[in-house]
């Protein structure tokens, strides 16, 4: 009785103290906790289950996560790929962002200002941009490539870029590049100018020589925490890549070559209705994406030091 | 005196020469080089998307294609008005639906992350570093994910066939609170303290002072979540054709025979990126100032 007292007053003085902060907070928590907490929460619980959204779910233990990486052959093909898109693109879209915006750091506001608009714009105009790329791979002889590729007679007939096993991955990476370049662009043109520039002269008096050593020992440890939030961004972006190849390449793409995790969900869930096991896969690629953050982090961490 | 200043000028010279050395003509070069490179990769299929849409239909089937456009003509974006004007739902009731459900979700976003970043970044109370953390956590269950629950929530709640089924999701998302919150931390503690000394409320403060004093922020992250809406609202919520949006109109007109409306689909296209390039190239500004404080400690 004396300890329930206790603890009732003293949530009480933390709400006298604190109340107009949680309260501050109430409405949007409301909408996080039920459209961004709730979703993930349902996935780890429907993961145990067997559920297809008319029957109620039936609890059945591990056994989804054994069926994903001990029976399921297309999910090793779409992990394959997810990882390659994670190996690829984000690190090379990674680095490419960040020399562009080293590049053009020391234009003027003008010039700038149209290239980050350059490189950002691809990632704002979603699908109505990149269904473009349909057309430029298209695989009869309309398509851009297998037209200029004909008329220059480098191939006799129309190459299957989104057809044939072999180009999808290949067309989906160049793809997938061009249109990811975007936030982590603008965190990184934002560390450039941001940069303390008494950094630079203390370290021409300690012997910087070029501008590669400058950007090693100086420009990177002082944005390592734009650079960290960049990272953030981009992890995210490459493992959900599922949208642009089941648009592209098609749902399921030839020979599942296309597959991602993101796209055996959508197969899963939406047209064999198979909620828990879809939701596993879900799991899984969020605890993949929470380990890669954890292991770049450390990665640059490392960096220029 | 006038020794000693020839002799800091030398200093200033030589230091001066030292940074033109560095950045060695074949340095730049060879950056120039490869930001045309780039920027011809990233502005192509933008360029492309707009000439096809230009192109009449005997130029579109040619072989081989061409990069460039003989005649324009505007046919198929008079095609394309003409298709939804002939549509049972007119096209005015998709363009206030796209308006209407980007305007609300954008704006109840901004406005309820501002006021939840406020006591994230300048109060101190037990579990605020747990529930940051969270909030952070957030940024990585994204909708690719999280798709399928997120569906049953939102039919649990009777939001299927909604409004409410676009606009809710967006309003709860982690990045614009983190961008608000990594902001209001570098305003001066002074500011507020000033105001709380008067004896303001901390509501007070934060509408009179902090709102005011954010304006960057709550731009960027009305960009960003007006692009988000925009690209991403998705067709399995919502089937009544009367709610839906411009996006799934247009999807609906070149997905129903991609071959002859190739060209109308195109101008599509090209109408569906002008509102997020145009507030993006508007706000550009903003953004960069708010991504400056952006950085992620871990």
């Amino acid at each position: 009785m004396e300890i329930n007292k206790k603890s009732k007053s003293r949530l009480l003085t933390y709400f006298r103290a604190h109340g107009t902060s949680w309260l501050m907070m109430l409405p949007y928590l409301l909408f996080f906790i039920t459209f961004t907490i709730l979703p993930v929460a349902a996935s780890v619980i429907l993961s145990f289950t067997d559920y297809d959204m008319v029957q109620k779910p039936i609890f059945v233990g591990l056994e989804n996560y054994f069926q994903i990486f001990l029976n399921d052959e297309y999910f090793i093909v779409a992990l394959k790929n997810t990882l390659i898109f994670a190996i690829i693109i984000g690190p090379a879209s990674y680095v490419i962002c960040f020399l562009i915006a080293w590049m053009i750091n020391e234009l003027k506001p003008l010039p700038r200002a149209l290239v980050t608009a350059l490189f950002y714009i691809p990632t704002i105009v979603g699908a109505a941009g990149w269904s473009v790329w349909r057309l430029i791979f298209s695989s009869d002889q309309y398509g851009l490539i297998n037209g200029f590729l004909m008329k220059w007679g480098l191939v006799n007939e129309p190459i299957g870029w989104l057809a044939d096993e072999a180009y999808i991955m290949p067309v989906l990476i160049i793809v997938q590049l061009w249109m990811s370049m975007g936030i982590s662009f603008l965190t990184f043109i934002a560390g450039f100018q941001n940069v303390d520039k008494t950094l630079y002269e203390a370290g021409m008096m300690d012997g910087v020589k070029n501008r590669f050593q400058e950007l090693w020992y100086i420009t990177i440890p002082a944005m390592a925490n734009q650079m960290i939030f960049a990272i953030v961004m981009q992890i995210v972006n490459c493992f959900a890549v599922g949208e642009v190849s089941s648009v592209l390449a098609g749902l399921p793409s030839t020979g599942y070559a296309g597959e991602t995790i993101v796209t055996h969900i959508m197969d899963y869930g939406n047209l064999r209705y198979e909620f828990g096991y879809a939701c596993a896969m879900g799991v899984v690629l969020v605890v993949m994406m929470q380990y890669s953050k954890k292991f770049a982090t450390w990665l640059i961490g490392k960096m220029g030091h | 005196m006038k020794d000693n200043n020839t002799a800091r000028k030398l200093v200033l010279g030589k230091k001066k020469m030292g940074m033109d050395n560095r950045r060695s003509r074949f340095g730049n070069g060879l950056v120039i080089f490869l930001l045309l490179l780039l920027g011809a990769f990233m502005a192509f299929p933008l360029y492309y998307t707009l000439i096809q849409s230009l192109k009449p239909s005997e130029e579109l089937f040619q072989f081989p294609p061409r990069l460039y456009v003989l005649r324009p003509t505007m046919d198929h974006y008079g095609e394309l008005f003409q298709l939804m004007s002939n549509m049972w739902v007119p096209f005015s009731r998709y363009l206030f639906n796209t308006m209407f459900v980007t305007l609300a979700g954008t704006l109840f976003h901004v406005i309820f992350a501002g006021m939840a970043a406020y006591p994230l970044a300048k109060h101190s109370f037990p579990g605020r570093d747990a529930l940051f953390a969270v909030i952070l956590l957030g940024l990585m269950f994204v909708g690719q994910v999280t798709f399928l629950p997120g569906f049953i929530i939102i039919a649990r709640l009777n939001m299927l066939n909604t409004y409410w089924a676009y606009i809710c999701p967006s309003i709860g998302a982690s990045l614009g609170l983190f961008l608000i919150k990594q902001f209001i931390e570098q305003l001066p503690d002074a500011l507020l303290e000033a105001a709380r000394i008067d004896g303001t409320s901390e509501w007070r403060v934060y509408f009179q002072i902090v709102l005011p004093n954010i304006k960057p922020a709550t731009l960027t992250v009305f960009i960003f979540q007006f692009v988000n809406i925009w690209n991403g609202l998705s067709k399995d919520v919502v089937y009544d054709e009367q709610l839906k949006v411009v996006k799934v109109a247009l999807e609906q007109i070149s997905a129903s025979n991609a071959y002859a409306r190739m060209g109308s689909g195109m101008a599509g296209s090209v109408l569906l990126m002008i509102p997020p390039i145009v507030v993006f190239i508007l706000m550009q500004r903003n953004v960069v100032e708010t991504m400056t404080f952006a950085g992620m400690k871990d």
